[in-house]
This record gives C-alpha cells, structure tokens and sequence, in this order.
C-alpha cells in the first residue's frame, strides 16, 4: 500500500512538475511521526525570533507586537480537524497552497523534529 | 490512472511549449508592476514610492522626517565630494572617467552592448579606479557608499530611465534573469523578493511594514539606522538573501547587476532621491 502510494505520488509530481517547469513542486511528504509534543516548549519556539517566530507573521492571544502576513492562530481544532493537518501545515504551507509564503517548517528542517512536534503542540492548542 | 497523468503531462509540456510565446515583453512588466502597487495602495502619489514604506507608515513617516532635518548621510556626501575632486596617483581624477561629472545616475545600471552585459555606477566607478591604476573599492559600504552618496546628491531631482535597448536580444536576456531572481523562491525560509515586497507589501513583520517593490531603488545609497553607517544596493540586497538564509551572490556579481537592471526598470519614471536614510 505504501509504495502504491509512493509509485502514484511519483508520477503526479513529475505530471506536475512538467506542468509548471518553472516552479518547483514540492514532495518532500512529512515523515510519519507520533504528535506527541509539549505545548508549553512550543510556545517558547513559536514566540522566539530564531526558531519557530510565529509571532512574526500570526496574532497569537497573549503575544506581544505580532505581525498581520499570516491568518490569526485562533480555533485552530474547529478549522483543521486534525492535529495531523496543522502539522502538514506547519510542515510545508506550500503543498495546501503554492502561493504561500510561509517558510516549510518540516521539510527545510527550520525546527528540529521535536521542536517541530512542540510547536505542532501548541498551534493544536490555540 | 496512468492516462489521465500522461494527459496532464502532454497538457503541461504544451502549456509550457506555449508560454515563450505568451511571455510579456520588459514594457508590459513595467505596466503590470507600476499599476499592482498604484492598485494596492491607491492613495499614494506615484512619486512618494521612491519613499519605501515611509510613503504608507504615518508614524514612521514623523520619525524619518526628524532624521532628515539633520541627514545622517550628510558627512558622507562631503567626503565623496572630496573624493571625486582628488587625483589619483597618475594625476587624472574621476571627471576624466565620467566627463558629464557626477551627477550621472541617471545613466545606470546600463546595457553594455560592446561587452554583453550590464553596467552599474559602482562598477563603472571601479572600473575608472582600475583604469587609473587605483585599488577597486569593496562594494558593499565604505568608501564606495560616500563616493556614490555624493553622486547620488548631485544625481537628485533626475528621472529613473533605465533602457533594455531592443538590438541586442542578450540585454533582454540578462532583463529576464534579473527578474527571475526577483520572483523565484529561495534559502531556508523559501522567500522571493516578491514573497514580501509585493503580495505581502504594507503588512507587517511583526511591528515592521513591509515596503511595496515600486521604488526600492531611487534612494540608494542609503544610511541604515541598523548598520549605524551608509550601505550600498547590493549591501541591502546581501542583507536580505541572509535573512531568508539564503547565500547571498557576488556584489556587483552578474546577478545581483542584473536584479538591479530588472528592478530599477521596474521604476522608470520615478524621481532619484538618494542618498537616503532608512531604519
């Protein structure tokens, strides 16, 4: 099953990549990983410039001067359904939306793996 | 399965075929660029583009014009002066290099047709160094920034018009590179210029506004608060490949001569108001 899916996603993302030769299509797929991160550590990441820096670009309630690029991280559960969509999300913005200018968290290896769980964590919380 | 996907790939090899074709000539980008920010901020008068986003940032606006009633760029315009009136060891100075004197920016970055290639003022004013038997100066601040800050003054009030002349089919190309550097994604965070100076411009980075593309490169050489001295174009441009942890390219390399080319086009029309004073 899981190489079916491999197989097929191959031959999509070179379909796709022949569509749009100029931009590069993302598949660097997010690895399966058991969400099992700490909130609390999240936050730190998600408010510090050199890690997670949410606040940059999101409104996040109780955090100082946050930036308006990136829609407001309130009723995160309602809207995602999953803690595994937020952790797409977080992983790779681009695969939802190409146009989207958030850094791929995951897949550039911005956050390491439990700093990436941690702050998956804390956005579920929100 | 497979035929729908190699559908889609014949689809897409002849939408791709297609697209040389489709492809908007240097007049057309400037149309489309100029139009989206005069669209996006609808209430700035063309000319004040030139002043980045103090042009849509009331408050930052009050604290840049107290900055300018004591312009920190001042001593720097003084000692370009002076560089420009001191000889070189050979006894010729740099009138000889630019016989219409220093208020040239205007001419620059400009289409090299002889050597293929885009000359900025920097360049040709190390290239004059060179010719006299001078050291070139390091591109990125120094000496350099005060020479082009002194320029640039006298350049102020001239008209940015940047030519792509259409005999030579390479200065089209090096204009499509510089533009490709423009939009395409790059480093860590995955940013283009375009990520944040266009789509994203007027909001804000935290408590920073983003300023809007239209206009970054009227003003430079420019004192940056930040740095706590003058900096060039390609200074700003380092500064930013970093920021998105992106290796930046050469100073006054192909590339960022070319980005400057695109850019600089993008803003025909617009008054030069360099040397400039930024956070």
């Amino acid at each position: 099953m899981r190489t079916r899916i491999r197989q097929t996603g191959a031959l999509a993302a070179t379909a796709a990549a022949l569509i749009t030769l100029s931009t590069p299509i993302t598949w660097a797929d997010m690895p399966e990983m058991e969400l099992n991160g700490n909130a609390e550590a999240g936050k730190e990441i998600a408010m510090d410039r050199s890690k997670g820096n949410c606040i940059a670009c999101h409104l996040i309630v109780g955090g100082e001067s946050p930036g308006a690029i990136g829609p407001a991280l309130i009723a995160i559960a309602p809207r995602f359904q999953t803690k595994e969509a937020v952790a797409k999300q977080v992983w790779d913005a681009t695969v939802r939306n190409p146009e989207a200018v958030m850094p791929p968290f995951g897949k550039h290896e911005i956050l390491t793996e439990q700093e990436f769980k941690d702050v998956v964590e804390y956005v579920w919380s929100l | 399965m497979r035929n729908t996907i190699a559908m889609l790939a014949v689809a897409g090899v002849v939408c791709t075929l297609a697209t040389p074709l489709l492809a908007a000539t240097p007049q057309e980008d400037q149309a489309d660029f100029q139009a989206y920010f005069k669209a996006r901020f609808p209430n700035v008068p063309e000319q004040e583009f030139g002043n980045g986003s103090y042009a849509i940032d009331p408050i930052g606006r009050e604290n840049w014009e107290a900055i300018e009633e004591f312009p920190p760029y001042e001593t720097s315009i003084d000692n370009g002066h002076e560089m420009w009136d001191t000889p070189f060891a050979n006894g010729k100075t740099y009138q000889d290099c630019f016989p219409d004197g220093p208020a040239v920016e205007n001419q620059y970055p400009r289409w090299d047709k002889d050597r293929g290639m885009v000359v900025t003022l920097p360049l040709a004013i190390n290239e004059c160094r060179e010719a006299n038997g001078e050291e070139p100066l390091p591109y990125l601040k120094g000496d350099i920034a005060e020479l082009l800050a002194y320029m640039t003054f006298e350049s102020r009030g001239q008209v940015t018009n940047v030519e792509i002349p259409d005999d030579d089919p390479r200065a089209l190309e090096a204009y499509e590179k510089g533009k490709q550097v423009w939009f395409a994604r790059r480093g860590q965070f995955n940013f283009s210029c375009a990520s944040c100076h266009a789509a994203n411009s007027g909001t804000t980075l935290r408590t920073e506004i983003l300023s809007p593309g239209y206009g970054h490169t009227t003003h430079f050489p420019v004192y940056r608060s930040k740095w706590g001295e003058m900096g060039t174009l390609h200074r700003r441009y380092s500064g930013c490949f970093k920021q998105v942890r992106a290796k930046p390219y050469e100073p006054q390399g192909e590339e960022f001569r070319d980005l400057e080319y695109f850019m600089t086009y993008m803003n025909n029309g617009l008054e030069l108001n360099g040397p400039g004073a930024r956070k």
